[in-house]
């Protein structure tokens, strides 16, 4: 009976210790963020890394993303003659929806894992320790670039998805099963308002900030050698998808 | 790990500690330079506790040190160029010109002139540590720490790295901690040399009466002699442990 307590209890003991470490980590950054001195540099050459790098794997899913979006609701909107609204189904979804969360998903898997192993690594092999010594706080130094990096670019790469997106749908729509395409165009902006273009991007910079932030958590943490690290970059994409999951409803929520 | 340690070193003293691996000997320097933090006692350098000092404050006093690392730990991202100034550009301000100019002088003191633009993964363990060294002298500190600089190498590359070590020391006249399990460097460096067992400093004395120690734990460890060493004293339990007390 006592192994089974001091089982639950050390879970549960974890549970708290790993979130306390996430708001101690959260109010570093944050710290980090409006005091001096920042690496304007540093922010850059992350803004590389994170969006630039991204834009490839993030307009192929965006494409292929609207492609099959339209595809689907023609199949299920041909049921009750509405397959003129393909466009506006395509749209709408992209910029309140697919668009931020395929986007932050997949900056999550490619940028924040990179993170979590860059940081990893520098944990194993005593460069943190480094920059300690060099009386340098690693958490200015590490996290805020990259998190300031990714709460600018991630917006940009949703702007970027969501344009591809409504195209993927465009070219299936038309080009496949034969929409007209004036009409097609005509109703995908027709009932498009700023707001939905706006709660996407608030979206967007939110799931930046979460990515980023757990991206160099995972990696800061890092114990052991070179399985911690792979342990780190796991645990970034898996924590990452799903706070970006979770922070998606609590936003829909409150932006709609 | 460490419990009822008492640790002094005085100003342009140079301490080695010796002792088995896995004993606390890197446990112990990084508490020295605030990056673990003892559950109880004092660290202080030149009087000041250094967890009672503010974040701010830490890092001043952190400035008076220049810390080696076992691998070197160089950030891998940089050149060597980058690595050395990176305390310079970062807590002084000097030109680019005087920048440069350092980082010339501190690769021309560990005897790796011309290196500025290589990266860290195209040198060998030697030397990553002398680059080290060099990154850890930029800012002319008063107190250098030393953890294995002499690990993992060949006697013609120890005996450099001995070298560099002994005319950073003559000429920047520093207070150094240096942990290392190789008698022979410690003897070429120290001015005292100490036994780490058991979460303590065991014995404290210069390296003559080290060499020819009467004590059967000094003896072991000078023979290499497993036979003779006492069993090795375990640390106290956690909250039974004293508190860990070092001033430099």
């Amino acid at each position: 009976m006592n192994a089974v307590l001091e089982f639950f209890g050390r879970g549960v003991l974890r549970v708290f210790e790993g979130v306390g470490r996430f708001f101690e980590l959260l109010g570093m950054t944050l710290r980090g963020l409006v005091v001096p001195p920042w690496a304007p540099v540093a922010t850059a050459r992350q803004v590389v890394r994170v969006g630039v790098d991204s834009v490839p794997v993030v307009l192929l899913t965006a494409l292929f993303t609207g492609g099959v979006l339209a595809l689907q609701t023609f199949k299920g909107f041909q049921r009750f003659h509405a397959e003129g609204y393909i466009g506006s189904v395509v749209a709408l979804s992209m910029l309140r929806e697919l668009g931020p969360v395929l986007t932050g998903l997949m900056v999550t898997g490619r940028a924040g894992s990179a993170m979590a192993a860059e940081l990893g690594s520098m944990r194993v092999t005593e460069q943190i320790d480094a920059l300690v010594s060099l009386a340098t706080d690693p958490v200015q130094y590490l996290f805020v670039p990259r998190v300031l990096a990714s709460i600018i670019v991630v917006p940009m790469l949703v702007v970027l998805a969501d344009a591809i997106g409504i195209l993927g749908g465009y070219l299936v729509a038309v080009g496949y099963l034969g929409a007209n395409p004036v009409i097609y165009m005509n109703n995908t902006f027709q009932y498009l308002s700023m707001e939905d273009m706006t709660s996407g991007l608030i979206k967007a910079a939110a799931f930046g900030f979460l990515l980023s932030l757990v991206g160099c958590q995972c990696g800061y943490d890092t114990t052991g050698g070179a399985e911690g690290v792979g342990l780190s970059t796991t645990k970034a994409v898996v924590m990452g998808s799903l706070a970006i999951l979770i922070a998606d409803f609590f936003l829909t929520k409150v932006l709609f | 790990m460490l419990s009822g340690l008492d640790l002094t070193v005085a100003k342009g003293e140079s301490l080695v500690l010796v002792g088995q691996s896995g004993i606390g000997k890197s446990v112990l320097l990084k508490h020295v330079i605030g990056l673990l933090k003892p559950d109880s006692g004092t660290i202080e350098i030149d009087g000041e506790d250094l967890w009672k000092a503010s974040p701010r404050d830490r890092d001043r006093l952190r400035r008076k040190f220049g810390m080696s690392f076992q691998e070197g730990a160089l950030f891998d991202s940089m050149s060597v160029g980058e690595n050395i100034a990176f305390p310079l550009t970062r807590h002084t301000k000097k030109s680019k010109k005087e920048i440069a100019d350092r980082v010339a002088e501190c690769l021309e003191l560990v005897r790796l002139p011309g290196i500025e633009d290589k990266r860290p993964s195209e040198l060998s363990g030697g030397m990553r540590r002398r680059v080290g060294f060099a990154r850890a002298i930029a800012l002319q500190p008063e107190i250098l720490l030393f953890d294995e600089p002499t690990t993992g190498l060949d006697p013609i590359t120890t005996d450099v790295v001995v070298k560099v070590i002994e005319e950073m020391r003559s000429r920047l006249k520093p207070s150094a901690i240096t942990i290392t399990h190789d008698l022979k460097v410690a003897f070429s460096i120290a001015d005292r040399v100490g036994l780490l067992s058991g979460g303590k400093i065991l014995v404290d004395m210069t390296p003559k009466e080290f060499e020819h120690s009467k004590d059967p734990r000094v003896a072991a460890f000078v023979t290499g002699d497993s036979e003779l060493a006492p069993p090795e004293a375990e640390p106290e339990r956690r909250g039974a442990q004293k508190p860990v007390e070092a001033h430099v």
